[in-house]
């Protein structure tokens, strides 16, 4: 398992950074978004591979059972699941707010409206 | 074997995330990052966060994809082409991505039992919990009694962020419809 120690790591990490690229790259505040919650769901993934316990089981007790895999982070990413919908629909009303006001949601084009103010 | 499940939906995980960022269909898009909570969900069970796992696949999949639907209704299906270059946000990206993976040389191999991370709380939590909160399930006695004002605070962000949502769509729209209704 030494090759793959640091895999899951690895992976979380191109993940994020693809949704990272797609906040900043994409004109579209959609799109951004979709990049930002792509980012988000990478960051659930890194904690709970840190949780893991080779061996262990899900931190339900019962009989029989002695090692458990790490309980804390599943109760730190349950908090940050239901907070991350709660400030994407933030955003996403953000976005529909620019919508109505600028009748576009390309970033440049919203640039161009202001600067001809 | 888990570890071998894990490497295949990790893989896939992967797929789905470049799709995104190909697609210019913004449906697509949303379906995608649909596909890709689902995909975190089943790595979630792999990995023994069965909790975590159901809301990833209720909240995650379900409500934010809807939510993101809901807005592309409003704003439109299909995004411009760009018109920059993307050499700059790649640049950014591959030199961060090389400073988090070079921050993770010396962390503890995935599945380790001598972690720093299970030796401080977590074993307190699974030894105590059956005597000082009496359920079995170890998530949700810390979840709801050892970090119950985290569970608080939560609820204070998700408040805030329901009265902002309503700030921005609800109450305007509202006027609207009486202006419309005087005219």
């Amino acid at each position: 398992m030494n090759v793959f120690g640091l895999y899951n790591y690895w992976i979380v990490i191109f993940l994020m950074m693809t949704g990272f690229y797609v906040v900043i790259s994409s004109g579209n505040l959609v799109k951004k978004i979709v990049g930002l919650s792509l980012f988000q769901a990478s960051v659930f993934i890194l904690y709970i591979s840190l949780g893991k316990i080779t061996g262990g089981t899900v931190p339900i007790l019962r009989e029989g059972i002695t090692l458990y895999s790490n309980p804390l982070p599943h109760v730190l990413i349950l908090t940050a699941i239901v907070v991350g919908v709660s400030t994407t629909a933030l955003g996403l009303a953000l976005v529909v707010r620019i919508k109505e006001a600028y009748d576009t949601v390309e970033e440049d084009e919203i640039h161009q409206q202001d600067e001809s103010l | 074997m888990v570890e071998a499940v894990n490497i295949v939906l990790l893989g896939l995980l992967v797929i789905t995330a470049v799709a995104a960022i190909r697609l210019h269909d913004l449906f697509a898009v949303v379906m995608m990052f649909g596909i890709y909570s689902l995909l975190a969900a089943t790595v979630f069970v792999v990995l023994d966060a069965v909790d975590v796992a159901f809301t990833e696949a209720a909240v995650g999949v379900g409500i934010s994809t809807i939510l993101m639907l809901t807005t592309l209704g409003l704003v439109g299906r299909w995004e411009r082409r760009p018109v920059h270059r993307p050499f700059l946000p790649l640049l950014v990206v591959v030199v961060t991505g090389a400073a988090l993976i070079y921050g993770t040389l010396d962390m503890p191999h995935f599945g380790d039992p001598d972690a720093p991370v299970h030796q401080h709380v977590a074993p307190r939590y699974l030894e105590q919990s059956p005597d000082e909160i009496g359920i079995p399930n170890v998530v949700t006695g810390v979840l709801a009694s050892y970090r119950g004002y985290d569970t608080l605070g939560e609820l204070t962000v998700i408040f805030t962020a329901g009265v902002g949502v309503l700030a921005l769509l609800g109450i305007r729209r509202r006027r609207q419809d009486e202006a419309t209704r005087e005219r």
